[in-house]
């Protein structure tokens, strides 16, 4: 970590700026060219000097642009460049990974990497010998430099002030770009003029400040480029129009990357615009920094709030130097994790050890702490005391996976039975026997390690110790020897003292107009026969215990008697919808195979029955209502699975109206479209809970079928939420039957209760994930299955000891899917410090993405999005500034200095700002927002990695016999080459993106047809072709799908495709469309926010 | 006197109409002190086989008020074509197809022999006759088994274009669909959830086109076949399903705890059944046919907890208003009827337990809509096989005994008013001139509305006279009444029955002979216990004793000859002679006395009482003995412990229960085989022919009574024992009144 940091500012700064002046111009120019703000950046054409380098950039874009569709030019500027150093690409891969790897050991001061800026070859092209190290710490300490020169103010306000402003510019910017409508252009000039005159002096002062802060390279240069490059922005004349944007929206300046084209070449205005779709993701880095001093200058540096409310908009002038190679790669540092921690057995027994990351594989040896698949904590060294952990803001968490999956060479936790008298347990705080219960005096007693408390040994327990005061027979019980175990319940611990009975499923169907008419029901009848083959069993059964029933409705209830004995199946209309109730007891609930004559009839029969139906009012409540009561009558705990398609409008409880409302998006009203329609929702999913009655909510709606209200239960009963919007069975067949599949085979524990207890010293205070709480510290789930994920926060109310740790226990009570009642017990020994250095060298970052989107997710019930976002930024902020404050050998309060383990906070958290939770795309719907919400609120860490960085994977550069995956590339347009084809996925989408100029052999052997054009996009199936290529991929794509707990359908785009948009949606580094921040413009921020504290 | 027996005799069987008095008191006042009141029991449908119905409708009085039909004592002007209506004496013109019309040539309704005449409607769309079961479902399995053989059995008797529907209920209330293939659908609904029929209908999908397999909601009934087509089918089409649909009846599943009783929603069956025909076939002929095995334990209508422990109310929780469900229940069951009734469709109830089944409560719902009810111990007797088949019997045109939605109509000469009605049928509340203050019975019309008739079901109705006694009536005069009975047949068509009679007037203080010559004893007693039994219903019963004794000696007092202070010298004249019997019988019956009988009893005693025409009635009041012996033919004998004799047989039949009764010795013979000897075959005889008379009397009453055969000393010779005078007892060995 030091190393970088200290890297000595002042040489770098030299440098540095002149590069710096290249890229703002780059940019600016882009914007003049397209649009007014040419004027402001005109000054950066000023630096052409500094240029002369991105002049070629901007000529090979130039030709791109002209040349190939402008979609992509834009991109293609930066992609050019890219594909240029892709072309090398292989041999820059090399330098920069080498860059970075150096960096590791050092640990990042990635304050330079900003400065580096240029990923674009331009930069390269100078440097081009440099990427050495040494290249690397000059161009961070550039990065530095103009942080340090800023001391104080002035760097902050280069960065930030305007960034704000700019972002919400340029987040309309780019879309306009893309789409090649302009409406955003409309709208920006117009905002633009109105701020225009205002701004712009504002700027220029801002930039006479800053360059008197920084050196006067930097300084001297920009203001006259400035200058200069004015004039021909003026001369757009249209332009002018947009400048005034530059105030509020730096959008115009979006347009840089044209505009660098421009700039350096001069005839920009023309190209521009066809060049402006592509090129976003590069302008957002150039733009940010050119808006950054504008709208810096504008207003003084109140900028920081701002930010956080405009993800967008930051990148201040900094970010245009940052060369993307060399700031923090999640690729990079995944990958070596993976190389250091993959080939060696992960072994528990060690306390407060860091486990590999979540995208390693390895194997875990238990030897007594629970396996990271099971908990995983933000830090794995807890400070000792409540001062220390507000001081650095670190959350304290843990995600817990109770029952999570574990690869078959690990064994899943012994069952451990203590007869009669249950479990043994301290008798204070109750928690249960493990392996660090102390016994003394001989055996005869032990010492609770949670509350210190005195215990009796029972005389049927009691064994004698060791010399080493540990029990003789620790290893023959799990209990005193492995961190995860279980014990059989007896049955104290069963509902009304009685053990419970079997559990059951009930498939409840949607049989309305609109289920009927997309071929769901008889798709779904179809599967069900066979898919009741394999209900979840437990160990070796010889078939499952779990009964199942089968209710149809649409404004009614149909019930089904599928008794064996009935020769048919009987059909029970129930439409008393507003009180609801259970028709019949016996022969609604039966075992598969007795009744499998009676249920094939019934599943034959209710897409017929059903046929030529008109009805297409659904109710809802009164279906969860029906199966809950169900289950109550047969005493038993269960789930439903409700396959649904509409909003519920029909005249019953839960009843609900179309209330989506797009104007809500960015007002203090918008929490409400994430918030349940009424209350009915959330009693109802209490009584579920009661029940032990967990539902899984497949929903297939054509138009807004309230999200937010639907999942409410599925939500508070520890059920999943499935969408799929606009079903047509040919296309989403394969999709829903897969999920549907997993869904209803996964092994599910019901009717269960969760707590966490932890050492004297710490509490777990909240709790994050699809559960009930009707108290502070018993997590209820009606139903738990190995997806679903429990984050819990931790807080001191006392002191903790260095020497004795921290303690975590995490016990599950629940139904095993056979009827046993079982208690999962975790244990997880945490490490205690009193230095925050040790606090910051054993966090984990995913982990604490996984907490703080989870923290977000849920804050958006209650606050303006905007106050979330700013709550992140600024937590994120005051965690790295605390860390640089206090663990950071000091250097230059310029430089940008991250923890090791937490050096992709900055990217991930950009990640999860610009998701569509908390920064919408206008062709993001209410509904799938709610969706997701619900979605990431019970994912584990794994999932929430790739959710928010997903994962790029190019396909035709390694060798076509490697059977391993190929290595990832970072999730950005500049990553892309157009002549390779790219898988991208994040857990729940699967892309598979074809570049224009890719090779006809490989598009004949993937897709079987003879050229790019003919490739249909949006293709979800690839053709099963017999050659090494198609099986590689068809092969990549099956174990990806593998991997993910939801299967992700797969869609093929084109390269400058309209449905490109949706896939560079995921281009998480780039700026998006919404507004997002590009990594760069953000790690920008992120470092004036750090200063800004600093100071 | 056997004028006046004959004449009684001749009207009724043409008529079917018996007056308490023939000849009537010309004045208001004259009228009160008879006693009696002015009043006829009319059965409306009696069986006529010699009166085919003229196949047009009859000619109506064009006052608005009036509206009586042209009948035998209407003037007519044979000349002018006109006729004077001899109710309010509008003069009328013939309407143009009795252009022909002339003295020798009159249309029926002129002739004096068709005083009753029946008419049959053609217009208007005939709608098939309605079955609607509704079964419980909570048995015993073996009396399902036989419940379900009766209803299987019923298929094939009805007729085949007949709508028939199921309703099962227990804890849960089921309506069954009937036309689906495959799959057996059911709209099931919670028993303990009171609906409105709107409710009811909405939830079936009886009223929105919405669903496929209705269109709009009919306007008229008769359009409708596809509307309630899910629920009501024809017989003809779904006979097989329905059969196998019975077959796969369960008992209720819900698991019923020990202590406990089965909970059974009849309340909230009989609700959706009354909703769904009122919703699908209003005024069309209907019968819901209620079976239940218990009383309704839950929701609205509960007569009883379900907790075992807790006994169903008896009277003497009624009287010390201990009933907790009583009052709700019997108003929910009341609402019930009263919706059924102005639908035009009648409620029968088939109780059979052991235990009480509710029958005090829903006893409206049969009352009120003409309705049957029966009870008994269980569908597996004969009792109730056969009286469920004996509703689907036919006449001797074959048709069925049973007519639907009538209603009747009474008209007046205007020295009468009418006071009232008692019997199957619920106001219609038409007031008009000639409907009296002074209520007896159902009161205050002149309209009743009766949903179900059958041709023994028999109406009392009072009248007043309003004559004031200073505006004597012409010598000669006649007073007229004139009933109008309009129904749907049970083949369907509308038709209409006119009984129009007339009686003389007399002046009491000159002419009490006649009058008193004119009594029929009868009809009196019959008439007198109906508004006994009526005033039970609402009052004390000694209040009512009281009354009815104040009543007999009032009439004592008027008719009776006897010097004061001589108890020896008392007369009655033959026409009176057996009136205090009847009352003395009438005060020990079941209708009035509640002593060892359920209310449920009670209920379904009064009901039937209030029902079945004179002869049945008077065997209710007193029931009939035989007496068979060697010394000769079977001969009736008095009701009085004085006719229990060793050597003979006893037939006693109370109308409920027949009973045969072997004296001691009889007793000893039979035990001694003596029938079976050759040379005793006339023993053999003697005891084969109460069996016979059993029999005979078995084959005709409906609903089946309850047979018993017993002997001198048996534990059910308590039957005959509770009925006789006990003239002589276990202290007194002698008659009443000798020692």
């Amino acid at each position: 970590m030091n190393v970088n940091q200290s890297i000595p500012p002042v040489p770098p700064f030299g440098q540095p700026q002149p590069v710096y002046p290249g890229y703002h111009q780059s940019s600016y120019s882009g914007q003049s060219g397209s649009t007014a703000p040419a004027i402001p950046y005109g000054a950066y054409n000023g630096p052409v000097p500094a240029y002369q380098q991105t002049p070629p950039q901007g000529i090979s874009r130039a030709l791109p642009s002209s040349g190939a569709p402008p979609a992509s030019t834009a991109q293609a500027a930066c992609g050019q460049v890219a594909y240029g150093q892709f072309g090398q690409g292989d041999v820059q891969n090399g330098p920069s990974s080498t860059v970075q790897m150096q960096r590791l050991p050092g640990s990042q001061p990635f304050g330079s990497p900003l400065a580096p800026v240029g990923s674009q070859p331009a930069v390269l092209q100078p440097y081009g010998p440099p990427p050495t190290s040494t290249q690397v710490t000059a161009q961070l300490a550039g990065m530095q430099i103009s942080g340090a020169v800023a001391p104080a103010p002035p760097s902050s306000g280069l960065g930030y002030g305007p960034p704000t402003s700019l972002a919400s510019a340029s987040g309309s910017f780019p879309n306009s770009g893309l789409y090649g409508s302009y409406p955003q252009g409309q709208a920006s000039p117009i905002s633009q003029a109105q701020g225009h005159p205002g701004i712009q002096t504002p700027q220029q002062s801002a930039l006479s400040q800053a360059s008197s802060f920084t050196p006067p390279a930097s300084g001297g240069p920009r203001l006259p480029s400035m200058t200069g490059p004015l004039l021909p922005g003026q001369d757009f004349g249209g332009p002018s129009v947009s400048q005034p944007n530059h105030v509020s929206s730096p959008p115009p300046q979006a347009l840089p990357p044209g505009t660098q084209m421009t700039g350096s070449l001069g005839p920009p205005p023309p190209m521009h615009s066809p060049q402006q779709p592509g090129y976003q993701p590069q302008q957002n880095g150039s733009f940010g920094s050119a808006r950054g001093p504008q709208p810096n200058y504008g207003s003084p540096y109140p900028a920081a709030p701002t930010f956080g409310s405009q993800p967008g908009p930051p990148q201040p002038l900094p970010p245009k130097r940052l060369d993307p190679d060399a700031i923090p790669s999640p690729i990079q540092v995944i990958e070596d994790d993976r190389n250091n921690r993959g080939t060696e057995p992960f072994v528990t027994g060690v306390r407060g050890q860091v486990p590999p990351l979540v995208t390693t594989n390895f194997l875990v040896k238990d030897q007594g702490n629970a396996s990271p698949r099971y908990i995983r904590c933000t830090s794995y060294n807890i400070p000792c005391t409540s001062d220390m952990a507000k001081q650095a803001q670190v959350p304290l968490a843990a995600v817990i996976k109770p029952l999570a999956r574990l690869p078959p060479d690990e064994a899943s936790p012994y069952v451990v039975d203590h007869g009669e008298s249950g479990p043994l347990r301290c008798n204070r705080c109750k928690a249960y026997m493990c392996p660090f219960m102390q016994f003394i005096e001989g055996g005869r007693r032990f010492q609770c390690c949670f509350c210190s408390c005195i215990n009796d040994v029972p005389p049927q327990y009691f064994q004698h110790l060791d010399h080493t005061g540990k029990r003789v027979d620790a290893y023959d019980r799990p209990e005193l020897s492995l961190g995860s175990y279980e014990f059989l319940a007896t049955v104290d611990y069963c509902k009304n003292n009685k053990f419970p009975s079997p559990p059951a499923f009930i498939f409840m169907i949607d049989v309305s107009y609109n289920a009927i008419r997309t071929g769901l029901v008889r798709l779904l009848c179809e599967e069900l026969k066979s898919l009741l083959d394999f209900l979840p069993r437990e160990g070796g059964a010889e078939e499952s215990a779990i009964r199942v029933g089968f209710v149809t409705y649409n404004k009614v209830l149909h019930f089904y008697n599928v008794k064996s004995s009935l020769a048919q199946p009987q059909m029970m209309v129930v439409s008393d919808v507003a009180d609801m109730f259970v028709p019949l007891l016996d022969g609604f609930l039966v075992n598969v195979s007795e009744s499998r004559a009676v249920i094939t009839s019934l599943l034959d029969q209710i897409p017929e029955m059903f046929a030529d139906t008109r009805e297409t009012e659904t109710v809802f409540v009164p279906v969860i209502q029906a199966g809950m009561e169900a289950l109550k009558a047969a005493e038993c705990a269960g789930k439903l699975f409700l396959f649904h398609t509409s909003l519920p409008i029909a005249e019953a409880p839960g009843k609900l109206k179309n209330r989506d409302d797009r104007k809500l998006i960015n007002t203090d009203k918008e929490k409400t479209l994430f918030q349940p329609q009424t209350g009915a929702y959330q009693t109802l999913a209490k009584e579920c809970v009661a029940q032990g009655c967990c539902i899984d909510l497949f929903l297939f709606p054509n138009q807004y079928v309230d999200v937010a209200t639907l999942s409410v239960v599925p939500q508070l009963t520890g059920g999943s939420v499935y969408k799929y919007a606009c079903f047509q069975v040919e296309n989403d067949q394969e999709r829903f039957l897969s999920d549907l599949r997993r869904d209803v085979q996964k092994v599910v524990g019901f009717d269960a209760v969760m707590r966490v207890r932890t050492s004297t010293g710490i509490r777990a205070v909240d709790f994050f994930g699809a559960f009930y709480m009707s108290n502070t510290t018993d997590v209820e789930l009606a139903g738990l299955d190995g997806d679903k994920t429990v984050t819990v926060e931790f807080k001191h109310d006392d002191r903790l000891n260095e020497e004795s740790g921290a303690l975590l226990q995490c016990a599950l009570l629940y139904t095993s899917c056979a009827g046993q009642r079982r208690l999962r017990i975790h244990n997880l020994a945490l490490n205690c410090c009193t230095q925050l250095a040790d606090l910051y060298r054993n966090c984990e970052t995913d982990t604490l993405i996984n907490y703080m989107a989870k923290f977000a997710y849920r804050g958006v019930l209650n606050s303006p999005v905007k106050a979330v976002r700013d709550t992140l930024i600024t937590q994120c902020a005051q965690i790295l500034a605390c860390y640089r404050k206090n663990c950071a050998s000091p250097s230059s309060t310029g430089q940008l200095i991250l923890p090791e383990c937490m050096k992709l906070l900055p990217v991930y958290l950009n990640c999860v700002l610009k998701s569509d939770v908390l920064q919408p795309g206008a062709e993001v719907t209410t509904d799938d927002r709610a969706y997701v919400r619900q979605l990431v609120t019970s994912m584990d860490v794994a999932e929430t990695n790739v959710f928010f960085y997903p994962r790029l994977l190019p396909l035709t550069k390694s060798p076509i016999e490697s059977t391993t995956e190929p290595p990832a590339v970072r999730a950005s347009e500049e990553r892309l080459s157009n002549g390779d084809i790219y898988l991208l996925e994040n857990g729940l989408n699967l892309f598979l993106w074809v570049g224009a100029s890719v090779q006809q052999g490989v598009v004949q052997s993937l897709f079987s047809v003879s050229s790019f054009s003919q490739i249909t996009s949006g293709l979800s199936v690839l053709p099963v072709l017999d050659n090494p290529l198609s099986k590689k991929v068809r092969g990549l794509i099956d174990s990806l799908r593998a991997q993910r707990s939801r299967y992700m359908k797969l869609i093929v785009v084109k390269q400058e495709d309209k449905l490109e948009m949706l896939f560079k949606h995921f281009l998480v580094e780039d700026k998006s469309l919404s507004g997002g921040a590009s990594y760069v413009d953000f790690l920008c921020h992120m470092h004036k926010e750090i200063r800004q504290l600093l100071s | 006197m056997a004028t006046y027996l004959e004449f009684i005799q001749q009207n009724e069987e043409r008529d079917g109409v018996r007056f308490s008095w023939n000849v009537w008191p010309s004045s208001r006042l004259e009228a009160t002190r008879m006693v009696v009141p002015l009043a006829c029991l009319l059965t409306p449908l009696k069986e006529r086989p010699d009166l085919p119905p003229v196949q047009y409708e009859p000619v109506l009085c064009s006052r608005p008020t009036c509206k009586a039909v042209l009948n035998p004592l209407c003037q007519v002007d044979y000349r002018a074509k006109l006729w004077a209506c001899n109710f309010c004496f509008q003069r009328n013109q013939f309407p143009p197809a009795y252009g022909g019309i002339s003295e020798v040539n009159q249309p029926a309704e002129l002739m004096p022999q068709f005083s009753t005449i029946e008419y049959m409607i053609q217009r208007g769309a005939q709608s098939p006759l309605i079955f609607l079961y509704v079964v419980d479902t909570c048995l015993e399995e073996d009396d399902l088994q036989a419940l379900k053989e009766s209803l299987q059995m019923s298929l094939s008797l009805l007729p085949p274009d007949a709508l028939v529907g199921l309703i099962t209920f227990g804890r849960m209330v089921q309506v069954h669909e009937l036309s689906c293939e495959g799959i057996s659908k059911s709209y099931v609904f919670r028993g303990t959830k009171d609906l409105t029929a709107k409710q009811i209908q909405d939830m079936l999908g009886l009223t929105k086109p919405a669903t496929p397999m209705q269109q709009a909601r009919p306007a008229q009934p008769q359009e409708h076949p596809s509307v309630s087509s899910r629920f009501l089918q024809p017989v003809h089409k779904i006979d097989m399903n329905l059969t196998d649909l019975l077959g796969e009846l369960q008992r209720d599943p819900w698991p019923v705890t020990q202590g406990k009783r089965p909970l059974r929603s009849t309340g909230v069956a009989l609700s959706i059944a009354v909703g769904l025909l009122e919703g699908t076939f209003p005024n069309t002929g209907a019968r819901i046919m209620l079976f239940t095995g218990g009383p309704p334990t839950q929701g609205p209508g509960m007569v009883v907890g379900d907790e075992l422990k807790i006994p169903i109310r008896s009277w003497h929780d009624i009287e010390k208003d201990n009933a907790r469900f009583m009052k709700k229940a019997t108003k929910h069951y009341e609402m019930l009827a009263n919706r059924t009734a102005a639908n035009g469709h009648c409620i029968d109830i088939y109780a059979c337990a052991l235990d009480q089944t509710g029958l005090l409560e829903m006893k409206c719902c049969a009352n009120l809509t003409g309705g049957y009810m029966v009870m008994g111990d269980s569908f597996n007797t004969s009792l109730f096989k056969q009286t469920f088949q004996r509703i689907f019997t036919k006449d001797f045109n074959g048709d069925f005994r049973m007519a639907f939605g009538a209603t009747l109509d009474v008209k007046t000469s205007r020295e009468l008013k009418i006071a009232g009605a008692i019997g199957p049928c619920v106001s219609l509340n038409v007031k008009g001139p000639c409907v009296s203050e002074n209520e007896l019975g159902v009161g205050g019309t002149s309209q009743w509305k009766i949903c179900g008739l059958d041709p023994t079901s028999t109406l009392g109705i009072y009248f007043e006279v309003v004559n004031q006694h200073n505006a004597p009536i012409p010598q000669g005069g006649r007073g007229a009444i004139q009933f109008v009975t309009r129904y749907q047949h049970s083949s369907t068509q509308r038709r209409i029955r006119v009984t129009t009679i007339a009686r003389n007037w007399a002046d009491a203080q000159t002419q009490l002979r006649h009058i008193e010559a004119a009594f029929d004893q009868e009809a009196a007693a019959v008439l007198m216990a109906r508004l006994g039994v009526f005033r039970a219903e609402s009052e004390e019963g000694p209040d009512v004793l009281r009354w009815l004794d104040r009543q007999l000696i009032r009439l004592c007092q008027k008719f009776g000859q006897y010097n004061k202070e001589d108890p020896a010298s008392f007369r009655l004249s033959d026409s009176f002679s057996l009136y205090p019997q009847f009352m003395f019988h009438l005060r020990r019956s079941p209708f009035l006395q509640v002593f060892n009988n359920s209310p449920d009893e009670s209920s379904y005693y009064r009901h039937h009482f209030a029902r079945q025409d004179l002869t049945q009635s008077l065997i209710m009041i007193q029931p009939i003995l035989y007496s068979y012996s060697f010394h000769g033919p079977p001969e009736p004998v008095l009701l009085d412990s004085s006719s229990i004799l060793a050597d003979r047989i006893l037939l006693m039949d109370t109308f409920f229960q027949i009973v045969i009764y072997l004296g001691e010795t009889i007793a000893q013979w039979r035990k001694a085989g003596y029938q079976d000897m050759p040379e005793y075959e006339n023993f053999k005889h003697l005891l084969q022919a109460p069996l016979d008379d059993a029999q005979e009397i078995l084959q005709a009453r409906f609903p089946m009574p309850r047979y018993i055969n017993t002997e001198h000393g048996g534990s059910q010779a308590r039957f005959l024992l509770s009925k006789v005078n006990p003239s002589q007892t276990h202290n007194n060995h002698y008659a009443w009144g000798q020692c």
